[in-house]
């Protein structure tokens, strides 16, 4: 069976990057005392994948998006992007963070625009700023302040604000976690077909079981912090998927026995 | 039935068409009287202000009494008639109607103050000059008055900008790099809030002229509220911002011009406020002591000739000028900070 995404991804092999995760230690200082957060983390991502991080609250996930982006480096291990590590920020890395984060000062327009203007190329690219905004269904709203946004609106921003930089990895920090529970299942129908459409490697963090068994390739569930990886499940679904699968049932009633919440059940 | 509510469902266009004529058409007497009562009364205010500077006779020498009484019912007059067109005014209209218990209460203080002054003395007479006396002031030493203006204005404003300036660099840069804090941040603590006019003295045998050494202390006055609150407003600037701009590939300099300045702006704004607020006070005890000019000055001198008409002029007009550039500095903000507008209130 083929499944449909990898076939996208293929098409388009210059779009996304491979990302390798090679032995990856972290840790706090807090109050003089070491906490640490990532133990020994190993895996690949091939280009154009979607993986899924789960795992329990506060275990380290959202760090380790963060020495993917290159806001931090680690205390140990390499990241690699197609070969190459990874040492900064960089605009083929973006990231869609929990909170829109927009800046209040700017209009939508101007927000979206923020990375080609930090990058110095704005003036000679409008139009992937408009284009990013029409990707997003939002280019009514481009001179709107984001305090007049809904919180699905703003969020929607966020990603566009990721996309104009045609990142190769798309890093995606629990992006719905704080929108309700309709405008959560809109957009991950929106996420994979803007995935779908471009090609890029998707990392993302949630809480979610069934999102992520919704949305991605591939599962990788972590233990409690310190992270270790517990377990790296295929998804192998074609897409769109139904949220009534019973294959996608079963990985779910695994997932959360793998997280210690078979009780449930 | 259904008659019943269509005829129903008419009238009430009609009536809003009635409506609409009968705040088109300019009003009989008895009706605007009812509808704009307190404007009418704040016309008769204006007009018993104007009696009471002819009704008696003056107790001093003022050559501006009549003038003034004219001036009343000049003033009283035109409330009437604005309020007597109505509507056709329209926006003035309706700015008229909301102040006309200011416009009221005014011409009765005015009636008084004149009662109480030039006809009957209640209040002694050098120390409370009556109003026309103030007119007097504002149409026989105009050249002298425009003049203390125009030094104060001047020198107001240079100090204040160099001040501001200075400020909002040193707040960004302390708000930003730790070892510019390290060394600027005590010094601030030390001298920041030590009153600018306690330098009066050493600024004026420092500098070589009084009107820099003014300069330098409104300057100073400015400058720390403004270094605080720009310092505070950079240093309170959410990481996420930074975060967010740094994977899109921003520099430094992009960080520290489109992040944290623009995200600090609603603080500097309130520095340059309180920095507004201190350096007036400088000013005008900067012209009082060592500046032989401007409306400090103008406020020194006319105490010192026993004037106290010119000094309740000055006094005028400096209240004014300074809630006039009050104004001027939050229609500013509101046009800088027009996307906050819903977000915050102060």
């Amino acid at each position: 069976m083929v499944v449909h995404a990898y076939a996208e991804a293929i098409a388009y092999p210059a779009v996304g990057a491979s990302l390798e995760v090679e032995h990856i230690s972290h840790a706090f200082d807090i109050d003089g005392s070491v906490l640490p957060v990532l133990d020994d983390v190993n895996f690949s991502v091939k280009p154009g994948e979607f993986i899924a991080l789960l795992g329990p609250s506060g275990c380290g996930k959202s760090t380790l998006l963060r020495l993917v982006a290159g806001l931090e480096p680690p205390r140990s291990g390499v990241l690699r992007e197609d070969g190459d590590p990874i040492q900064g920020p960089f605009p083929s890395r973006v990231v869609v963070f929990q909170d829109p984060t927009l800046f209040p000062w700017r209009t939508v327009w101007n927000n979206v625009a923020l990375g080609l203007e930090a990058q110095g190329i704005l003036k000679s690219q409008r139009q992937r700023v408009d284009a990013a905004l029409e990707l997003v269904g939002l280019s009514q709203f481009r001179n709107a302040y984001p305090h007049q946004l809904s919180g699905g609106m703003a969020q929607r921003v966020a990603l566009a604000r990721a996309l104009v930089n045609d990142p190769r990895i798309l890093i995606l920090d629990e992006p719905l976690g704080k929108l309700d529970s309709l405008t959560r299942i809109t957009m991950q129908a929106e996420i994979v077909a803007l995935w779908q459409r471009k090609g890029f490697t998707t990392l993302l963090v949630t809480h979610d079981v069934e999102e992520a068994l919704f949305l991605a390739n591939r599962v990788i569930v972590f233990s409690d912090r310190p992270a270790r990886i517990k377990a790296d499940i295929a998804v192998n679904r074609p897409y769109p998927r139904h949220r009534g699968d019973p294959r996608l049932a079963e990985l779910r009633r695994n997932i959360l026995g793998l997280l210690g919440l078979d009780a449930t059940w | 039935m259904s008659t019943y509510s269509a005829s129903k469902t008419v009238a009430l266009p009609q009536s809003a068409e009635e409506g609409a004529a009968f705040a088109g058409r300019p009003l009989s007497l008895p009706t605007a009287f009812l509808a704009n009562g307190t404007t009418v009364f704040a016309s008769l205010a204006w007009v018993a202000f104007g009696l009471s500077c002819l009704l008696w006779e003056d107790l001093g020498e003022w050559s501006r009494t009549h003038a003034l009484a004219v001036a009343a019912f000049v003033i009283a007059a035109g409330i009437l008639l604005a309020t007597l067109s109505g509507s056709l005014l329209g926006r003035f209209g309706k700015g008229l109607q909301q102040r006309a218990p200011w416009l009221l209460a005014l011409g009765l203080l005015l009636s008084l103050w004149e009662v109480a002054t030039a006809k009957f003395a209640w209040l002694p007479l050098p120390f409370f000059p009556p109003p026309q006396a103030i007119v007097e002031v504002y149409t026989d030493d105009l050249p002298k008055l425009l003049d203390s203006v125009f030094a104060s204005v001047k020198l107001q404003l240079g100090g204040y900008a160099i001040g501001a300036a200075v400020g909002f660099l040193t707040g960004v840069s302390i708000g930003w790099s730790r070892s510019v804090g390290y060394w600027v941040h005590p010094v601030l603590r030390f001298i920041g809030p030590l009153p600018a006019t306690a330098w009066l003295p050493f600024a004026f045998f420092t500098f070589p002229s009084s009107w820099s050494a003014s300069t330098f202390l409104i300057a100073l006055a400015t400058a720390f509220p403004v270094t605080v609150l720009t310092w505070s407003g950079v240093a309170s600037v959410s990481n996420a911002y930074y975060d967010v701009a740094r994977t899109l590939g921003a520099k430094p300099s992009f960080l520290v011009l489109k992040v944290a300045i623009p995200a600090a702006l609603p603080h500097v704004f309130v520095g340059l406020f309180m920095g507004l607020g201190s350096s007036f006070a400088v000013l005008v005890v900067a012209e009082m002591i060592g500046v032989k000019a401007g409306l400090g000055w103008y406020l020194q001198w006319a105490q010192g000739w026993a004037a106290y008409s010119n000094m309740y002029a000055a006094l005028i007009v400096m209240s004014l000028l300074c809630s006039g550039a009050i104004t001027l500095l939050f229609k500013t903000r509101d046009r800088l900070l027009i996307w906050q507008k819903g977000v915050v209130k102060w």
